[in-house]
C-alpha cells in the first residue's frame, strides 16, 4: 500500500512538472494569435474602470519597455493613472542598468512583445529598424517641436526623441568658493586646469579633491568612453563639416588626453584604482563634499538636488572644455539618445493603443507635469522625471541643468551636439574604455597609443563590420 | 510488479519524455538551426548558410577565449580535484568536529556565482592594491588566477563530498590487508585506495571539466572579460557576441560559436569519460 502511494505521488509529481512545462510553452505560442487582451499584471487593475467608463472600450494594450531605471517609479505611476482614466492596460517594465539590449531581444521574441521600446540613435536603430512602425502622421510626431528630434530615414519616421538632455561638469559652488574661485573663473580648459591643479596642490588643507573619481567600472565608464569621447569627435566633425564618418582621424586626441589626465590625476583616488570605482562611488563623493567637479548630466539632477542633498543654489553645470574651438562660446553637451519606437509587429489595436498613450504622455497636463516637474510633481507627491521634452505643449522643465542649457543657448553659446550616437558600435566604446582604464593605471605614451588605436583604428574596423557585413 | 510496469509504463515515461522534448530537444534543434541564420529575434530568422561559422572561426577574441578557457580548465580541474581529495582524506580521519568541517567546506557551493564573483572581486582588488599591482580589470593574468582561486574555493567542498563517499565505500578489509602485508601509507594510497576511488574520480573530473568550460557568472562578475576581452572564457565570449554587439549579424555568429562550443565540450567530456572509466576496477 505504502509503495503504491509513493508511486502514485511520483507519477503525480512527474505529470505536474511536465504539464506545467507544457502549459507555459503553449501559453507563449498561443498568445501571439489570441486577441491581445492584456498583460497579466495590468489586467486586474484595468477591469473595473473599463467597465465604469463604458464609452471608451479598451481593445488594445500597451507594453512599454523602459530604458531609464531612474524613472521607473514615475512611469509605473503614469501607467496606472492612464489605465484608470481610459481603461487601457499599460504595462511598464524597466530593464536593469546596462541590460536593455538583452531584455529587448528576449522580450521581442516573446508573444507579449513590447509595443513601445527605445533605441539610442542611428546606431541602435540598425538592430531594430525592421521592428519600427512608421510614426509619420502620428499625433505624437505632430507634437514634436522639430524634426531634429526624430530618427528619420528616407521619409520614414522610425523614432521620436522624448527627452532632451545635457551634460557637462557639475560644480559644487560652495566648495569652489572655499578654494577661492567662482565658476566665472573657469572659461576655458586652461582655467579649469589651473583651478583643478591648485585644488589638488592644497587638497590636504582644503579637505577635498578637484574631481570625483572617474570610475571605469561598467556602471560609470560610459561617462568617459562615450560622453567625454564625444568632444574630440564633435570638434573633428565641426572642422571637417560632417555629421558622421566611416573613419575618424583623431585630430583632437591630444586635447582628449590632457582632459583625461586632468580628471584622473586630480581626483579623490589614485588613478590605478579607477577600474574598481562605480557610478555610486562617484556620486557619493560629490554628495559628501569630497570633490568640486563631477562630470555627469541633467538626468542626475534628482540625485544631486533634493532633500538631504544640495539646493539649486549650491550646484551649477559648466561646459566640458578640452581646449579646442571657441571656448568662450561653448555650451553644454545637449542632445538625446532616448528614442521611442513602436513595435510594428504588434497587433493593430495595440499599435493604436500605444500611439494614444504616447500622445497622452505629451499632451495631458498630469503626464506633462510628471515628465517635466521635479520635487512633488507626481500626483502621488513623489518627484517627477524633471525631463526637458521636445514637445509643443511641454511646460518649462524644473531641472536646473536643463534651465542652464537654455540660458546658455539664449546667451548665444553653441551647445555641443551628441555625436556619440554615431560611434560605430558598443564594442568600440568598450575597447576605448578598456584602453583608457589601462592608461589611467599606468600613464605611459605606449598606453596612450593603445587609446589612440582603440579610437582611430577600431572606428574604421567596427564601422566596416557594422555596415558592411 | 513486472506486469504492472508493462501495462503502465507510458504513465511513468511519457510525461518526462514530453518535457524532455519540449525543454531540451526542440530548443537544441532550433539553436543549431539558428546558427545558420541571420536574426534579431528567434522568431524571424533568415537562412544564410555557413557564413556565421566562418566568421566565428575567424574571430580572434574567440580564439583567445578558447585557449584561455582550455588553460583555465586544466589548472582548475587539477587544483579542485587535488584540493577536494586532500580535504576528503583529512576529513575521513577521526577528527573532532569532522561533520562541522565538512559542512563548512561545502557551504561556498550554496552561494550564487554572481555574488561570489563580486565578493571576490572586492577581496582580490583590495589585496592587489595593497601589493600595488594592477587591479583585476587591468591584468588578464591576475584575472585568470583570481578565477582559479574563486572556483577552488567554491568547488573543492562539493568534490570533497563525492570523494568522502568514495573513500568511505572502500572496504576496511582491503586497507587492513595491505597494511598487514607491509605496505607503506603511500603504497596503500596509490595501490589500493586510488584504484577503488576511480568511479568518484570519473564523476569529479567530468563535473570540473564541464563546469570549467561552461563557467559564466563568475567570469562575468569577476572581470567581465576586461581588459579588452583578454580574460574572457568561451561562454562569456558567446554571450557577449550575442547580446553585447549591435547589428543583426552578431546573433547568428554567437549562435554558431555556441554550436562549436557545444561540440568541443561534448567531445572532450566523452574522451575523459572513456579514459577514466577504463581505469575503474571491480571490487
Amino acid at each position: 500500500m505504502k509503495k503504491r502511494l509513493l508511486a502514485l505521488a511520483l507519477v503525480a509529481a512527474l505529470a505536474f512538472s511536465a504539464l506545467s512545462a507544457c502549459s507555459s510553452t503553449t501559453d507563449e505560442t498561443q498568445a501571439g494569435t489570441a486577441a491581445p487582451t492584456s498583460g497579466e499584471t495590468a489586467a486586474g487593475e484595468a477591469e473595473t474602470p473599463a467597465e465604469t467608463e463604458g464609452g471608451t472600450a479598451a481593445t488594445g494594450s500597451v507594453y512599454y519597455l523602459n530604458f531609464k531605471p531612474e524613472q521607473d517609479a514615475q512611469w509605473q505611476e503614469l501607467a496606472q493613472i492612464y489605465t484608470e482614466e481610459t481603461g487601457v492596460p499599460v504595462t511598464v517594465t524597466t530593464a536593469a542598468s546596462g541590460t536593455y539590449e538583452t531584455m529587448l531581444t528576449s522580450e521581442m521574441a516573446s508573444s507579449d512583445a513590447p509595443t513601445l521600446f527605445q533605441v539610442n540613435g542611428p546606431v541602435g536603430l540598425n538592430s531594430w529598424r525592421d521592428y519600427c512602425y512608421d510614426l509619420s502622421g502620428s499625433a505624437v510626431y505632430g507634437e514634436l517641436t522639430s524634426d531634429d528630434y526624430a530618427l528619420i530615414e528616407d521619409g520614414t519616421v522610425y523614432g521620436i526623441a522624448y527627452v532632451i538632455e545635457s551634460y557637462g561638469i557639475i560644480v559644487n559652488q560652495t566648495l569652489l568658493s572655499e578654494a577661492g574661485y567662482t565658476v566665472d573663473d573657469i572659461q576655458s580648459f586652461a582655467d579649469l586646469q589651473t583651478v583643478a591643479e591648485d585644488i589638488t596642490a592644497r587638497s590636504d588643507e582644503l579637505g577635498f579633491a578637484a574631481f570625483t573619481s572617474a570610475g571605469m567600472d561598467s556602471s560609470s565608464d560610459w561617462r568617459f568612453k562615450t560622453h567625454l569621447a564625444n568632444l574630440p569627435i564633435y570638434f573633428e566633425y565641426q572642422e571637417r563639416g560632417i555629421t558622421s564618418t566611416d573613419a575618424i582621424e583623431g585630430t583632437y586626441l591630444d586635447n582628449f588626453r590632457n582632459m583625461w589626465d586632468l580628471y584622473i590625476n586630480n581626483s579623490t583616488c589614485p588613478p590605478a584604482e579607477l577600474t574598481a570605482k562605480t557610478a555610486n562611488d562617484s556620486l557619493n563623493e560629490f554628495l559628501n563634499g569630497q570633490a568640486v567637479f563631477y562630470q555627469n548630466g541633467s538626468w542626475e539632477y534628482a540625485n544631486v538636488v533634493g532633500e538631504g542633498k544640495y539646493t539649486d543654489a549650491d550646484v551649477t553645470m559648466i561646459p566640458i572644455y578640452i581646449g579646442v574651438g571657441d571656448e568662450a562660446n561653448q555650451g553644454l553637451c545637449t542632445g538625446s539618445e532616448n528614442y521611442w519606437c513602436v513595435n510594428k509587429n504588434a497587433s493593430e489595436e495595440d499599435i493604436q493603443a500605444t500611439l494614444d498613450f504616447m500622445e497622452w504622455c505629451v499632451t495631458d497636463e498630469t503626464a506633462l507635469q510628471a515628465m517635466t516637474g521635479g520635487e512633488g510633481a507626481m500626483p502621488s507627491g513623489g518627484a517627477g522625471m524633471a525631463f526637458a521634452i521636445p514637445f509643443k505643449q511641454a511646460p518649462e522643465s524644473s531641472n536646473l541643468f536643463v534651465a542652464l542649457d537654455a540660458q546658455m543657448t539664449a546667451e548665444g553659446k553653441t551647445p555641443v551636439s551628441w555625436n556619440f550616437t554615431t560611434m560605430p558600435s558598443e564594442e568600440w566604446k568598450n575597447m576605448l574604455g578598456s584602453a583608457m582604464a589601462v592608461y589611467a593605471a599606468d600613464q605611459t605614451d605606449d598606453n596612450w597609443a593603445g587609446v589612440v588605436s582603440a579610437f582611430v583604428d577600431n572606428w574604421a574596423s567596427e564601422y566596416a563590420l557594422a555596415n558592411g557585413g | 510488479m513486472k506486469k504492472a510496469l508493462k501495462k503502465y509504463w507510458p504513465i511513468f515515461l511519457l510525461p518526462t519524455f514530453a518535457a524532455f522534448i519540449i525543454g531540451f530537444i526542440i530548443p537544441f534543434i532550433q539553436g543549431v538551426y539558428l546558427a545558420f541564420c541571420q536574426f534579431t529575434t528567434v522568431r524571424d530568422a533568415t537562412f544564410i548558410g555557413l557564413s556565421n561559422f566562418s566568421r566565428a572561426i575567424s574571430d580572434t577574441t574567440f580564439h583567445h577565449a578558447l585557449w584561455y578557457n582550455i588553460a583555465f580548465v586544466i589548472v582548475s580541474t587539477l587544483a579542485i580535484n587535488l584540493g577536494g581529495l586532500a580535504v576528503a582524506m583529512i576529513l575521513t580521519r577521526a577528527i573532532r568536529g569532522r561533520n562541522a568541517y565538512r559542512t563548512v567546506f561545502f557551504m561556498p557551493n550554496l552561494i550564487g556565482g554572481i555574488v561570489l564573483g563580486y565578493i571576490w572581486q572586492i577581496l582580490l582588488n583590495c589585496v592587489l592594491s595593497l601589493l600595488e599591482k594592477p587591479l583585476l580589470a587591468l591584468d588578464a593574468t591576475a584575472g585568470f588566477w583570481g578565477l582559479v582561486i574563486l572556483m577552488c574555493w567554491q568547488q573543492i567542498g562539493y568534490m570533497m563530498v563525492i570523494y568522502i563517499a568514495g573513500l568511505q565505500s572502500i572496504p576496511d578489509a582491503l586497507v587492513e590487508a595491505s597494511e598487514i602485508d607491509g605496505a607503506t601509507p603511500l603504497q596503500t594510497f596509490f595501490k589500493v585506495k586510488l584504484p577503488m576511488l576511480m568511479p568518484s574520480i570519473t564523476i569529479c573530473l567530468f563535473l570540473t571539466i564541464t563546469n570549467g568550460f561552461k563557467l559564466f557568472d563568475q567570469n562575468m562578475a569577476l572581470t567581465a572579460g576586461q581588459p579588452a576581452h583578454q580574460s574572457e572564457l568561451l561562454a562569456y565570449n558567446i554571450y557577449y557576441t550575442f547580446y553585447g554587439r549591435s547589428g543583426p549579424q552578431w546573433r547568428g555568429i554567437g549562435q554558431a560559436k555556441a554550436v562549436i562550443f557545444c561540440i568541443i565540450v561534448v567531445a572532450i567530456s566523452l574522451i575523459q569519460l572513456g579514459v577514466t572509466r577504463k581505469k575503474e576496477v571491480q571490487q
